[in-house]
């Protein structure tokens, strides 16, 4: 029986994703879990995986093309299977309901309206566009993803590859031809504008960065942390590390940051409408630069892991990351997220909350700067970090308890190797 | 340049070729002292006498069989089918025997022969007798098929089958013996099997011949008023079907509709939709539509026929629907 692999969903946002390559042609034979394709989301390109076992019997969309979450990607089946492309629309229909509910699918394929409504979804999934259109857009370097149809059916024809054309050249011819003028001021000739397209990541955290800046009231508050204790502890727990997997600061802000959570549930949430949700797992983000953007990987149960499953784990999402190899659950299912510029000597600085989750730690440089304490001015280590916090969900006192939880553990490290 | 009537453009042509080869005769029912069932012969029998103009029986197997065996001894016999729908009782001479023998006896024999034949609906004429089966003749290699849509190519077309050493399946429609237009006098020939641009344009390509030529140059002229300049390309020979013109065309416009009588299914569009699918699949930026009649037998009532047949709105329609 052949199966359908679906567009997966791989972040609670993610509405469609854009099919980069084919890793297995038709034909050729794949086994459950391995790699069948890779697909750009907004945050990031990820190998789609097969589920089952089989022959690639059949590509479902062109590498460009973008396909909404859920949608039939590709056909998994037995050698000799038989699936034309008219056929398989409804036979897909009642293997997606067959995937989502085996119970109903009997009497699902036994309902021509349902099947019907499937079909019609089946056939909306495929991004419309003129051959002509196709051509053009190969030919100019236009990604189809990003033109808008305005044929029949939102199909994309040659009027829309000519306007999104047209936008481009009027965007190169706005770049001003330096002319060296008669002036006497010596000025570098070099000085032009550069236009250069966003990414769809870059596009991706802009909109998701202006949804959030406008729609969620902020507030923040800072709390400074003594961190002498856990630099010591850090240092001591990495000489018995090997090299490779020494522990970091922010490991250890990602663990303690876990346990805060577990005592401040109302920030561990994520609101939806009238209702706050308040989440089972503590799953800390930890944002990561990668090239033109940056990520958030997810620490999944950060509460329940030891300090050295923590490191071990972002590490190796980090590097997935920065490759563009990110897997889906690297980056989905966050609860909570950080993000430290302790590297870069910092100061402090705020974070936009990464919506729709409750709050995010902006964490800034340990530094040695001059400290009071018991009356004498002495030298410290310190750190500053902020919160900022979704006011819809919680108030400044929560918050700055919050900030004093986390100092419990940052400033008695100890606590967190319980 | 004189503005005369298709059926005159068709007489001239049969004139001038008769006159100018004492080979060509011409046989059929009531072609002679009748002068023919459309008039195209009015004068021939008093001209050219009972030995070159030949009353037949009623009997379509025997005029064709006889036109096949003088086409194989060196005559260039034109027969003529009062109605095209006649020719499914000599089927087996036209698609059967004179297209093959020149192929089945290694080039030994020739067949010069034209067909003429009156095709077409809209005289009320019934469901047997106002047909457009064009394609069904168009399925055989061997068999050339011309259908003009203008004076001109009636003419020029004419002359070219009759001289052609090739059977010819030469159509004309019933109602267009009335349509006028510029003719050239005296030796006019037009090549076979070549489509022709009988309008330009730039925004969407009309492929048609004979009736829906004149039914798609009324459409453009509608659509011109609105702003669409419609390029209309006739095919005028069905077999061997020049695509060049079209694909040209189609290359420029990215769009097109095909125009045609007979019915859609199976049909002439059918063919020039998938030739251009297959060749220029990469222009395409709307699916090709076709207006064709509808699947019914052609109804006697007048009201009726006109519905069943294709109209200029129908095309305006087709041309606006592709061109969304």
């Amino acid at each position: 029986m052949a199966e359908i692999i679906k567009m997966p969903k791989l972040g609670f946002d993610m509405a469609e994703g854009v099919l980069v390559r084919w890793v297995r042609q038709v034909g050729e034979p794949i086994q459950k879990g391995q790699v069948l394709a890779e697909i750009e989301t907004d945050k990031a390109t990820v190998e789609v995986e097969s589920h089952f076992s089989g022959i690639v019997l059949q590509h479902l969309v062109d590498p460009g093309t973008s396909v909404p979450v859920n949608e039939p990607i590709a056909v998994v089946g037995e050698a000799g299977e038989q699936l034309s492309v008219s056929s398989h629309q409804p036979a897909a229909s009642s293997q997606q309901v067959a995937a989502s509910d085996e119970q109903k699918a009997a009497t699902a394929e036994a309902t021509p309206t349902d099947n019907q409504s499937k079909t019609q979804n089946l056939q909306s999934e495929i991004l419309k566009a003129s051959p002509l259109a196709k051509k053009m857009a190969r030919e100019h370097g236009v990604d189809l993803g990003t033109v808008v149809g305005s044929g029949p059916g939102g199909r994309i024809v040659r009027r829309d590859i000519e306007a999104a054309l047209s936008q481009q050249s009027a965007v190169s011819s706005k770049q001003p031809a330096v002319s060296i003028a008669s002036d006497q001021l010596p000025v570098s000739p070099a000085a032009e504008d550069t236009a250069i397209p966003t990414t769809k990541l870059r596009q991706a955290i802009g909109r998701r960065l202006v949804e959030s800046k406008t729609t969620i009231p902020h507030f923040y508050v800072t709390h400074e942390y003594r961190m002498e204790a856990l630099l010591a502890l850090r240092q001591q727990l990495n000489g018995y590390l090997p090299e490779g997997e020494k522990l970091s600061v922010n490991d250890f802000i990602v663990k303690g940051v876990a346990l805060a959570l577990r005592e401040f549930p109302n920030l561990n949430a994520v609101i939806h409408g009238d209702q706050i949700l308040r989440k089972g797992q503590v799953n800390v983000g930890v944002a990561v630069t990668v090239p033109g953007g940056l990520l958030t990987v997810v620490v999944k149960h950060a509460d329940q892991k030891p300090l050295r499953l923590i490191s071990s784990e972002i590490k190796a999402m980090a590097a997935r990351a920065r490759e563009g190899k990110v897997k889906p659950e690297d980056v989905d299912g966050s609860t909570f997220s950080t993000s430290n510029l302790g590297m870069y000597d910092v100061d402090e600085f705020i974070a936009i909350i990464n919506p729709p989750e409750a709050a995010i730690l902006a964490i800034g440089s340990a530094r040695q700067v001059p400290v009071v304490e018991e009356g004498q001015i002495k030298i410290g280590w310190r750190m500053k970090a902020t919160l900022s916090v979704d006011h819809r969900i919680s108030d400044g006192a929560e918050a700055a308890q919050f900030l004093q939880a986390l100092a419990k553990y940052l400033e008695e490290p100890a606590r967190m190797l319980l | 340049m004189a503005r005369i009537t298709m059926r005159e453009a068709i007489s001239q042509a049969l004139m001038e070729e008769m006159d100018r080869d004492p080979a060509v005769f011409i046989l059929g029912e009531e072609v002679g002292v009748w002068g023919g069932t459309y008039a195209v012969t009015k004068g021939f029998y008093d001209k050219y006498g009972p030995e070159r103009v030949k009353d037949t029986p009623i009997a379509e197997n025997a005029i064709l069989g006889a036109a096949i065996g003088a086409a194989m001894v060196g005559q260039r016999p034109i027969a003529e089918l009062m109605t095209i729908n006649f020719a499914f009782s000599a089927m087996d001479y036209i698609v059967n025997q004179a297209p093959k023998l020149r192929y089945m006896f290694g080039g030994q024999f020739k067949v010069p022969m034209v067909i003429r034949a009156v095709g077409g609906g809209g005289r009320q004429l019934g469901a047997t007798h106002s047909q457009t089966p064009d394609a069904i003749f168009a399925h055989f290699p061997g068999l050339i098929v011309v259908s003009p849509g203008t004076p001109a190519d009636a003419k020029g077309l004419l002359k070219s089958a009759i001289r052609s050493d090739d059977p010819v399946l030469f159509i004309e429609h019933a109602t267009m013996y009335q349509v006028r237009g510029e003719v050239p006098e005296g030796e006019y020939l037009e090549p076979l099997g070549k489509s022709k641009i009988q309008r330009p344009g730039k925004d969407v390509t009309i492929v048609t011949y004979c009736k829906g030529l004149e039914l798609s140059m009324k459409a453009a002229d509608q659509l011109s008023k609105e702003g669409i300049e419609a390029e209309i390309v006739d095919l005028r020979t069905l077999r061997p079907l020049d695509m060049t013109p079209v694909l040209e065309s189609f290359k420029k416009t990215n769009r097109a509709v095909v125009v045609e009588e007979g019915w859609k299914s199976y049909g002439v569009g059918a063919e020039v939709v998938s030739r251009i699918y297959e060749e220029a699949f990469d222009y395409a930026d709307a699916p090709i539509l076709r207006v064709a009649q509808k699947e019914v037998p052609l109804p006697y009532n007048r009201t009726l026929e006109q519905a069943a047949l294709p109209q200029v709105a129908d095309i305006v329609a087709a041309v606006k629907e592709v061109l969304k």
